[in-house]
């Protein structure tokens, strides 16, 4: 009796959390344009219309882009910002962490508005050229890229590098081939942490993109204030296809980091 | 040519980058709240806000939507991580990613598939536009709440709750006294994870035709009138928000803590 209430919370909460998205999903695969209307027939018409959309079709492709410029860019300068801010004195490493504290605790809309009046305002930048969407969007990725890369720099045994040095590498080299291959697990975490970061960005997206362009996020918003059914429905489809991907990169992560695991556990028998 | 540099030269790009679009912004945006749109200084945009009763209305609506909000959400991911935590499941960490999964989907397709389900049950989802903010605000934001909890949770020392129960405490004893003060860490951070975005995100609300404005809807329609200098106000209030309340928790947070986001991965 004591053991089945837990579960029963859990199970519960489980319902709250994917009830809406499995309906969804459900939904999507039928002509219905209501949830919960009488299901009369089951259709692909939703992911037809998806992809052969062109209107979709560029949003969902601009998203992608975007996400991935904006995490590769974030990567390159979180990483060597982690790796120079390590080896500094401690003042310097202290003011670095404090800067980059500020957007992880900051409110996205005041990054992005205040990001907004810098460049487009008082700087007349043009918004059409990406320039102040694209760096919005490192502004959010980098400082998670950063925070995952710091640890695994504490990890690193700092005599590597300094045998590299003895050993005649130069520092460029003792860097690419000694000190980065060891930050690879942190890096790679954080390039993924920033293109989920700025797939899901509505609001900085929102205060710096060109008019013209739009992210899932931007389109979804705009689309339920519209009313065009063939439209809110093709976006049904769009979220199941996202559960699944997300659904698929969680179990392949979790065999792969498993399976690692067991291999470290053989090595020790 | 030989490449030569020092290893801490490594984090000027950076650090540049951080001055300039992260440091720099927020000065702009201190100028623009006490200006005009003239370029003159003023206080009108600091006294307007806090002499309309619409303004400082917004601004208690959005502290009681985020104050219900984080304790709707605390009393739901308390239980859960507790148990998630403490269960003797062998694979804790993939039921747990059951529980967080959701916040690698878009948040505005998940409020979309909501939004279907709320209106299937409540028919106008017009007509509970404050109790609808809660659930969607809610179900935006659990996982984060949950996930500071659970790893707050499962760091906590087994042998101190058995000893305070050898020592004659009773199950009730037990967790108020000891579990639930050893897991205020994660009760702060997850409170900060859910407090600050449930003040701004606008977007849960328009999404879910309640159209009483919160702060980060003030930002909006400053921002589609085109008033800067208001709209930095706002903003400015709001960074004083956030510092308050940043102060306050890291006098509790545990040092080690990461906070929701970046433990993601």
């Amino acid at each position: 009796m004591k053991k089945i209430t837990p579960i029963i919370w859990l199970c519960i909460v489980l319902c709250f959390i994917y009830i809406p998205i499995l309906m969804l999903a459900v939904y999507s695969f039928t002509d219905a344009t209501i949830v919960g209307a009488d299901i009369t027939a089951f259709s692909f018409d939703n992911y037809i219309n998806l992809f052969a959309n062109e209107e979709l079709r560029g949003m969902i492709v601009g998203t992608v882009v975007l996400a991935l410029v904006s995490a590769t860019i974030a990567t390159i300068l979180g990483t060597l910002g982690a790796i120079g801010g390590f080896y500094s004195k401690k003042a310097g490493k202290r003011l670095l962490q404090s800067a980059n504290q500020i957007p992880v605790v900051n409110a996205d809309i005041v990054t992005g508005f205040s990001l907004c009046v810098l460049l487009i305002v008082l700087l007349g930048v043009n918004k059409d050229t990406f320039v102040p969407l694209g760096i919005g969007h490192v502004v959010l990725c980098a400082p998670f890229v950063y925070l995952s890369v710091l640890p695994k720099l504490k990890q690193m045994d700092n005599n590597l590098y300094e045998a590299a040095l003895d050993l005649g590498a130069t520092p460029a080299q003792a860097l690419f081939k000694v000190v980065l291959p060891q930050l690879i697990p942190g890096i790679l975490s954080g390039f993924i942490l920033a293109i989920t970061l700025s797939l899901d960005d509505y609001f900085i997206t929102t205060y710096t993109k060109p008019s013209t362009f739009d992210t899932i996020s931007t389109y979804v918003v705009n689309a339920t204030k519209g009313g065009q059914t063939e439209i809110k429905t093709a976006l049904w489809a769009l979220s199941t296809l996202i559960f699944l991907i997300v659904v698929i990169v969680v179990i392949v992560m979790n065999v792969t980091s498993s399976k690692k695991k067991t291999e470290v556990n053989n090595e020790k028998i | 040519m030989k490449l030569r540099f020092n290893r801490k030269q490594l984090c000027i790009p950076y650090a540049a980058f951080l001055i300039l679009f992260v440091i720099v912004p927020l000065l702009v945006i201190i100028y623009y709240a006490f200006t005009n749109g003239e370029g003159q200084f003023t206080f009108d945009n600091f006294v307007s806000f806090f002499s309309s009763t619409n303004t400082i209305g917004t601004l208690i609506y959005s502290f009681a939507l985020a104050i219900t909000t984080t304790l709707v959400c605390l009393v739901i991911a308390y239980p859960t991580a507790y148990i998630l935590a403490r269960s003797g499941f062998k694979k804790k960490y993939v039921l747990l990613l059951l529980f967080i999964m959701p916040m690698w989907i878009n948040f505005t397709l998940r409020i979309t598939a909501l939004k279907e389900i709320l209106t299937a049950i409540e028919g106008n989802i017009a007509a509970y536009p404050f109790l609808n903010s809660v659930i969607g605000m809610t179900y935006d934001f659990l996982p984060f709440m949950i996930l500071p909890l659970y790893t707050s949770l499962l760091k906590l020392d087994k042998s101190l709750m058995e000893a305070a129960q050898d020592l004659g405490a009773s199950k009730a004893r037990v967790f108020l006294r000891v579990t639930l003060p050893l897991s205020v860490p994660g009760i702060i951070s997850g409170i900060t994870m859910v407090l600050l975005p449930s003040m701004t995100n606008y977007v849960v609300l328009d999404m879910l035709y309640n159209s009483t404005y919160i702060m980060g809807s003030l930002i909006g329609s400053y921002f589609n009138a085109y008033d800067w200098n208001n709209g930095s106000m706002i903003s400015l209030i709001l960074l004083v928000i956030i510092f308050i309340v940043t102060l306050v928790t890291n006098r509790f947070s545990d040092k080690d803590d990461k906070s929701g986001r970046e433990v993601i991965l």
